[in-house]
């Protein structure tokens, strides 16, 4: 556990990427970890032809949902709604490099499952119970 | 553990507190990590001494049956044991047997008052009257409630130190019929001034309920002294087992209130179309009860009696005092402790944060070290809005904590700062 709080996750903390509120969002979500209260919003915009052209989220939480939640939107741009949709824990997983234990596996998941609810318009099943 | 180090330095009450840990099975082992286990989240659940997981052993291996039915030996022994078991409770809270009602823990108890006295008592436009600093189970069902009758939630403010104030007491009292508050907080430990409150809640023609989850396993408690009309408490944070509390109502209070829940046990007599029910406590516990956690709830009891609540409460407040002196060495790394610390005014319970470092990132940090402390909003998120916090880092100390595991929190949160450089 001592290894999730390497540098980059909490520069992603302190310093989140793609962080705010967009002005005209398309599409937007929010959902809150009831164990925690730990609470994400993700803004998107989306273009005629259903591909994400920005992002932005806001929130307040643990270094792991908000580093999580940081990366994330780093991956986001470019991507369609359909494939934003069909993203799976592992994309998350990949971005932070290090083991994440199921007692923190929430943290970790809750800014993918707002993202996917964004894309698909109703509240996401959590990634890691798909 | 450097237990000669240890009781070196230590005074002789400090002492019993590690012969109390001896009676307490989990910290004879190791965490999964090889650690030694720094329990240090009593306010969720305490731990159990051998006397009382003996007694749930025994109950089932030698006399399981159902009880205030059967006429052979080990049902007649198991009813004993039971009513033997609120007898001991009810001592231990100086009320009468018949005014203690077995539930499943401190929210059920709740709901009991809320369901067969308020639907029962309340009307559009009464007031409840509760505090800002109530855990969920003592806020949300008087919130529904309100939605069945009508009536109103009022609030009794409690100060950045989390401490009640009383200023506009008599005010927030007028129209109230129901006051619930809970006697020790939950998140930042403020002990209420229950004796200071309670009189004038009557004097507006308002019942009172206590809320003692956090309360009777560590403070002496006296519900006729204190004047209650009822008073809620769960076994499971004093050394008993889960899925058993317990509710003291007034006497009279209980012979007036229809059921709570219904089926057998409950009844009189019943015929197909209606049905007249048993006397208090026995009105208000349906089906068969949990009858082995009563039993253990007992002997959890009896354990607590002969340590003595008074030594309890002291060597928290030894604890208590220690952990804040440890805390305040760590302020320059941007910890901050929120509460009265004040030990005379608090429980053994701590709530803080190490800057920046969310709560839950410090007790991941900790757990690798085998500490276990909570963190998060404590089932208080009414109260973490109020004061403008996102989540705490909570501690509780109970008879069995000793300095080494307020040292070893200490360790882990320097540990923490290291790690979040800060």
């Amino acid at each position: 556990m001592d290894d999730f709080y390497r540098d980059y996750i909490l520069d992603h903390y302190r310093n989140p990427r793609n962080f705010g509120r967009l002005e005209a969002p398309t599409v937007t979500a929010e959902d809150l970890n009831p164990l925690c209260g730990d609470r994400i919003r993700m803004d998107l915009l989306v273009d005629a032809d259903g591909i994400v052209r920005d992002v932005r989220f806001s929130g307040k939480g643990c270094a792991i949902s908000q580093a999580s939640a940081s990366m994330l939107t780093q991956s986001v741009i470019g991507k369609s709604l359909e494939e934003v949709a069909k993203l799976r824990k592992e994309a998350v997983l990949e971005n932070v490099g290090i083991g994440i234990s199921p007692t923190r596996m929430k943290c970790a998941m809750l800014g993918l499952r707002v993202l996917k609810s964004a894309a698909i318009g109703s509240l996401a099943a959590w990634p890691d119970e798909e | 553990m450097s237990t000669l180090h240890f009781s070196e330095r230590q005074t002789r009450q400090s002492r019993t507190a590690l012969e109390i840990r001896n009676d307490f099975p989990i910290f004879e082992r190791p965490t999964a990590r090889g650690k030694r286990l720094v329990y240090l989240d009593s306010a969720a659940t305490s731990q159990k001494p051998n006397c009382v997981i003996e007694t749930l052993d025994t109950y089932y291996r030698e006399y399981n049956a159902n009880i205030h039915r059967g006429v052979y030996e080990i049902a007649a022994l198991a009813t004993e044991r039971f009513e033997a078991a609120r007898a001991s409770v009810a001592r231990f809270v100086n009320c009468a047997p018949g005014e203690l009602v077995w539930t499943k823990n401190t929210t059920e108890a709740i709901n009991l008052v809320a369901y067969a006295w308020g639907d029962a008592n309340l009307r559009a436009k009464d007031v409840i009257l509760l505090t800002e600093m109530e855990h969920h189970s003592n806020l949300v069902p008087w919130q529904l409630l309100a939605r069945r009758t009508g009536a109103v939630l009022r609030f009794i403010p409690v100060d950045p130190r989390g401490v009640l104030v009383l200023d506009d007491l008599d005010r927030l009292l007028d129209g109230c019929k129901i006051l619930s508050l809970a006697h020790v907080g939950n998140t930042l430990g403020t002990i209420s001034p229950l004796e200071r409150i309670i009189p004038r809640a009557h004097a507006a023609g308002a019942l009172v309920v206590v809320d003692g989850a956090q309360a009777a396993p560590h403070l002496s408690v006296d519900v006729a002294a204190l004047g209650c009309d009822f008073y809620a408490f769960s076994a499971h944070k004093m050394l008993g087992p889960t899925g058993i509390g317990a509710l003291y109502g007034r006497r009279a209070l209980l012979e007036s209130m229809p059921p709570f829940l219904s089926g057998g046990d409950m009844i009189r007599t019943v015929e197909y179309e209606h049905a007249t029910f048993n006397d208090p406590p026995w009105k208000f516990e349906a089906g068969t009860s949990n009858v082995a956690d009563a039993i253990a709830f007992g002997t959890a009891i009896a354990y607590l009696t002969d340590v003595g609540l008074a030594w309890v409460r002291e060597h928290e407040k030894r604890i208590t005092r220690y952990a804040l002196q440890r805390l305040a060495e760590l302020e320059p790394r941007g910890l901050v402790v929120y509460g009265p610390k004040d030990p005379e005014r608090m429980g053994g319970v701590i709530s803080f944060n190490l800057a920046d470092a969310h709560a839950h990132d410090v007790a991941s940090i900790l757990d690798t070290d085998g500490v276990c402390i909570r963190a998060g909003h404590h089932c208080t998120m009414p109260l973490m809005q109020r004061m403008g916090w996102i989540a705490t880092a909570r501690a509780s100390f109970y008879l069995y904590t000793t300095e080494d595991d307020v040292d070893a929190l200490a360790a882990g949160l320097e540990k923490a700062a290291r790690i979040f450089k800060v």
